[in-house]
């Protein structure tokens, strides 16, 4: 069998450099306003949950049902979250020690850091993120399958910091992804991590299969 | 530790080597002219006794009315180190003769320089942004920046 000659992708460097650029000037343009935190549905949820114990419809009886269901895949969501390893900055450090023997992040539930996002399903961002780092964060948080989180770690995460004036930083990531939790200090410390990380878990416990398109 | 040459001294020998070469001298720096840079950079580098083998690093600095780059150079042989300085006028066509040739180090502190401050490299092999993204307006650490 004669072995076709495959097409080889050979870009020059300035072509690289010059695409790279585009991408990161058209996400800039699209960026420029924060999204929305995906935290419209929880009153509406609260709400309707309050309804179920009141009259029993067939209507409710159905969603009573759902609540039983969404109880325990909550459960099973919270309690084994899948941390994606997404140091940026000096606050990655303390996301470490988070993780490491003292703190513990396992007595949470998570154990490993995952370093693939296709096998994670929280995004803890612990740093500043830059304009040219901003394409690599969407295409990871996109790669993760979902249900996903995302948990804005330290100042620089949740509005730039220090950093909001800058040319080169993107003041909040929430500019470039949806944010759940957000988490402030500088860094914050692992207590603070960990509180932010049961917060989530208190959000996670309140959602539910019907409004989950987010 | 490493010991500060004279300024003063090197440059009188600088004089003798390269006539009208050197702006100004003091204890701490050398000035000189961007246009004999290279020459005597190269002397610096290879004359036996000075052997100033090694670049510490290169720093820019934004006077407005010109541009200064600094060299920070060190001999590892001897143990001492100089500060050499030069300036290039003119904000939109600042260009300075690049040492790439001479120490291999200086390439991408060359192109941080140009990246950020907006100062040519003449004779550089790959002068392009490194930290910025190719289309970037401006230069960030100029003055003048927005």
């Amino acid at each position: 069998m004669e072995v076709g000659i495959t097409k080889q992708y050979v870009y020059s460097s300035t072509e690289l450099d010059r695409v790279e650029g585009e991408a990161i000037e058209s996400l800039k343009a699209q960026s420029q306003q924060p999204i929305p935190d995906p935290d419209a549905w929880l009153k509406e949820e609260m709400h309707r949950k309050i309804l179920v114990t009141s009259v029993d419809t067939i209507d409710n009886m159905l969603n009573r049902l759902l609540t039983s269901v969404d109880a325990i895949l909550n459960w099973a969501r919270r309690s084994s979250l899948w941390p994606v390893n997404f140091g940026l900055a000096c606050c990655a450090f303390e996301m470490i020690a988070t993780a490491a023997s003292r703190f513990d992040i396992s007595r949470f539930g998570m154990e490993i850091f995952r370093p693939s996002p296709r096998q994670a399903d929280l995004m803890i961002v612990a740093g500043t993120l830059t304009w040219k780092m901003a394409p690599q964060l969407r295409r990871i948080y996109e790669q993760m399958a979902e249900p996903k989180w995302v948990l804005a770690m330290g100042a620089c995460a949740i509005s730039g910091g220090t950093f909001a004036q800058s040319y080169s930083v993107v003041p909040g990531v929430n500019h470039i992804v949806p944010v759940d939790v957000y988490v402030p200090g500088c860094p914050p410390r692992p207590e603070a991590l960990l509180y932010g990380i049961r917060m989530l878990h208190h959000k996670i416990s309140k959602g539910s299969i019907i409004s989950e398109s987010r | 530790m490493t010991v500060a040459l004279s300024g003063k001294e090197i440059a009188n020998k600088l004089e003798k080597q390269f006539p009208n070469s050197v702006v100004e001298s003091s204890q701490e720096s050398i000035i000189v002219k961007s246009e004999s840079l290279l020459a005597v950079a190269s002397f610096l580098k290879d004359t036996p006794g000075l052997d100033f083998n090694y670049l510490t690093h290169i720093s820019a600095v934004d006077h407005y009315d010109y541009f200064e780059v600094v060299y920070q150079l060190t001999s590892l042989q001897h143990n001492h180190s100089l500060v050499l300085k030069t300036r290039c006028y003119g904000r939109d066509n600042a260009v300075v003769p690049s040492v790439v040739s001479l120490w291999r180090g200086a390439d991408f502190q060359e192109r941080e320089i140009y990246d950020l401050m907006g100062i040519g490299f003449d004779g550089h092999p790959n002068l392009k942004r490194i930290f910025l993204w190719e289309g970037f307006q401006g230069h960030p650490l100029r003055k003048d920046y927005q």
